[in-house]
């Protein structure tokens, strides 16, 4: 009655059409069902599609990763003399951590093909084990000097080629100028697995240790540690500048030439190909403030400035999509414009904020490019203890190893990459974790 | 500019003093030619306007009249929109509000606001209702806010039907549960009037009146301004009734002198239903 509606002038004017609408209306709807279910085919096509292509991706780096998971190692009896050891008996550690370990187990080896004389040929045999087999024994004595003089078992891992040709990678019947396996190698190394020596155990090293030269010694960690240190870098400088931009211009900046330029270059900024924030990282970081080279610091800065506009453009949706009647409410209630914000804006916006950030940390996290121009593609064997120490990251040390000409590499390579897929699944689950709890305040 | 202008000028020396406030006659606001602009479009045009204590006065007139622009003018809720200029004075107690010296957060702890849209925090009930006392720091102890919650919720008659569940989220009341949550919370922090923009308009007929039975109740201790498109609720809530028209306020009376013998020919017009 208030609201009072206009009054309809004229007689009812739709009884005559009623009827032929009717018809209408059912042949119409076939179509419109037809419709419907193409739409939904054309959805469920597009998803099956979507999922093949992941599954494929899946099990091709899956199933060329699991052998990297595996070494073949050998468990060779050790006399440890005290001449070649420690011929004065001082057990001092210098004495004890120089000591020519290669020629104890190059001995041990020698006494187990007694037959084999020549210098090229003992030179082969020898190259069966990995050179890494010295730090094992070294390791071992340093933590036990007791040891010296006694006779010990030690598992100790065979040369990449030996580990390629025990997993069938290396194969047997090929030409044997076509591998890196000589027919003798074979020989003594099916020798050595009649007499039970050879065990293939889980690969800790892989975990455990930096990158190498030899693929049986080179591990992810060192990578693993550079992307943890990298990323955390790039989290704790994005996140609260990006968030702090994006309150600031959606809640109080004044709308006007300055902020509307802003914007525009926000966005611009978030298109910017990734490598020229590495020739940034690298003019100003290195060159102007003297930070150090294939530091996680300098990485992290630089990714840092790549994900901010993606944070930024996020959370100013985010903050954006929040009701206007909460701010009301809280305004009408005499909150203070930081206090609407805090106390309801902001975490309200926080599970679009999260989301944001962890797009931006995914792409951080697969980076190369920037990387490459602040030297964080270094050949570098240390794992990082800090964010200042050199490092190398996952998607870099993905890199390099691809780029090897190692036989054993091609699965580290795959292994790299389930590492990294991993990485990314933990900050994802990680990042749906916190949205449920903000989003559990309802 | 009405008649009733005139009668109200001897009030003014009454409004100011703040000593009157109990007086029933009292003049609780007072805005005098005001004019609200949003950006160069100017939506208000010399409101003149006395509000009563412990009254409810509703305002009325067709949609985009300045009903809402008048009444968010009344706490300072304009100020939240960036175009918006407001002309004029208005006084609380014959204070002005847009007094440079005038804080907004204290000038809304005492002037709070209802929405058209029930609008709780995505909150537990307990904290909808204890959110304004502790942002102003009404009390420190826990069981005083207690009482404070309980309080309001009583005085928004809803403590019956959530007093076991107020750790629960205010978005799962009913609609009509969920203004009244916004009455209590608004009555929590212990204002002097009360503003409500068209509390009704998205409840049911069972909930309006509820809250309108409520708004009569309230008025024991507020001072209540209502905006409402529905004038048997002006007629049924208020005492005074206010009618605008395209930004003027065409006149303002009793509310029953109103809606029996309206002065102005145009009121006469909206109230008969020949606009709206
Ligand atoms: N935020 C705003 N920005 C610009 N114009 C506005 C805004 N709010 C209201 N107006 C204008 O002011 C006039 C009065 O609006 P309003 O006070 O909301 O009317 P009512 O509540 O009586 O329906 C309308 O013409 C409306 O278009
Ligand atoms: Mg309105």
């Amino acid at each position: 009655m208030t609201d009072a509606a206009p009054i309809m002038n004229g007689p009812a004017n739709g009884s005559l059409a009623t009827r032929n609408s009717n018809d209408a209306v059912s042949r119409g709807l076939k179509r419109r069902y037809a419709a419907e279910r193409r739409f939904k085919a054309y959805g469920i096509l597009a998803i099956a599609f979507a999922m093949g292509m992941l599954g494929l991706l899946f099990t091709t780096i899956v199933s060329k990763a699991i052998p990297a998971f595996t070494q073949t190692m050998i468990n060779l009896e050790i006399t440890l003399y005290p001449q070649d050891i420690d011929p004065a008996g001082t057990r001092e550690r210098q004495t004890l951590s120089s000591a020519n370990y290669r020629k104890v187990i190059r001995q041990a080896f020698y006494d187990l093909f007694p037959d084999v004389t020549s210098r090229r040929d003992r030179r082969e045999l020898f190259d069966m084990i990995s050179p890494g087999a010295v730090y094992e024994i070294r390791d071992m004595v340093m933590a036990n000097p007791n040891l010296i003089g006694e006779r010990v078992v030690v598992q100790m891992p065979m040369s990449d080629d030996i580990d390629q040709l025990n997993k069938g990678q290396i194969r047997k019947d090929s030409p044997e100028t076509e591998r890196r396996v000589k027919d003798k190698q074979i020989a003594w190394f099916e020798r050595l697995e009649n007499r039970g020596l050879v065990e293939t155990v889980f690969n800790t090293t892989f975990f455990t240790a930096g990158d190498s030269r030899e693929p049986e010694l080179a591990g992810i960690f060192g990578a693993a540690m550079g992307s943890l240190f990298t990323m955390l870098v790039t989290l704790l400088v994005s996140f609260p500048l990006a968030v702090a931009s994006a309150i600031y211009l959606e809640e109080f900046a004044p709308v006007n030439k300055w902020t509307q330029t802003i914007e525009v270059n926000i966005n611009n900024l978030a298109a910017v190909p990734s490598i020229v924030f590495g020739l940034l990282g690298l003019a100003v970081f290195i060159n102007f403030f003297g930070m150090p080279r294939s530091a996680p610091v300098v990485g992290g800065l630089v990714l840092a400035l790549m994900t901010l506009p993606t944070i930024i453009i996020a959370a100013r949706s985010a903050l954006k999509s929040v009701p206007p009647s909460i701010r009301e409410a809280a305004y009408g209630l005499g909150a203070s414009p930081l206090q609407v914000i805090t106390h309801h804006v902001l975490p309200l916006a926080m599970p679009g904020i999260l989301t944001g950030t962890i797009i931006g940390m995914a792409q951080a996290l697969g980076e190369t490019a920037p990387l490459l121009m602040i030297g964080m593609v270094a050949f570098i064997v240390d794992v990082p203890h800090g964010a200042l120490d050199p490092a190398t990251v996952l998607p870099v040390q993905i890199y390099l190893w691809a780029d090897s000409p190692e036989r054993a590499f091609v699965e580290r390579t795959s292994a790299a990459i389930c590492v990294l897929l991993a990485f990314l699944v933990i900050m994802n689950v990680g990042a749906v974790f916190l949205r449920k709890r903000f989003e559990r305040k309802w | 500019m009405t008649p009733d202008m005139n009668q109200s000028i001897p009030q003014d020396t009454a409004g100011d003093s703040p000593v009157t406030q109990s007086q029933a006659d009292a003049v609780k606001l007072k805005a005098r030619n005001v004019k609200v602009f949003y950006g160069e479009k100017q939506a208000l045009f010399d409101v003149n306007l006395d509000i009563k204590a412990n009254e409810v006065t509703s305002l009325i007139g067709p949609s985009g009249c300045g009903k809402s622009t008048f009444l968010r003018s009344l706490n300072r809720m304009n100020d939240t929109i960036d175009i918006c200029r407001v002309e004029g004075e208005i006084s609380l107690d014959g204070q002005d509000i847009y007094d440079k010296n005038i804080d907004v957060v204290h000038l809304r702890a005492r002037v709070g606001m209802v929405f058209q849209k029930p609008n709780p925090f995505p909150k537990s009930i307990f904290d909808n209702v204890a959110y304004g006392p502790r942002i102003h720091g009404l009390t420190n102890s826990n069981s005083e806010l207690e009482g404070i919650v309980q309080t309001a919720l009583e005085k928004a008659g809803l403590w019956n039907e959530v007093k076991d569940r107020l750790d629960q989220p205010g978005t799962g009341l009913s609609g009509g549960q969920q203004q009244r949550l916004c009455i209590a919370r608004a009555v929590a922090v212990s204002p002097e009037v009360i503003l409500m923009d068209e509390p009704c308009s998205a409840l049911d007929p069972i909930a309006t009146a509820k809250i309108e039975e409520l708004i009569d109740e309230l008025r024991e201790n507020f001072t209540i301004v209502i905006v409402t498109h529905s004038m048997q609720q002006a007629a049924r809530v208020s005492q005074r009734t206010a009618f605008f028209h395209l930004g003027y306020l065409v006149e303002e009376d009793d509310t029953e002198k109103m809606f029996t013998n309206p002065t102005d020919e145009r009121t006469q017009g909206y109230i008969t239903g020949r606009f709206g």
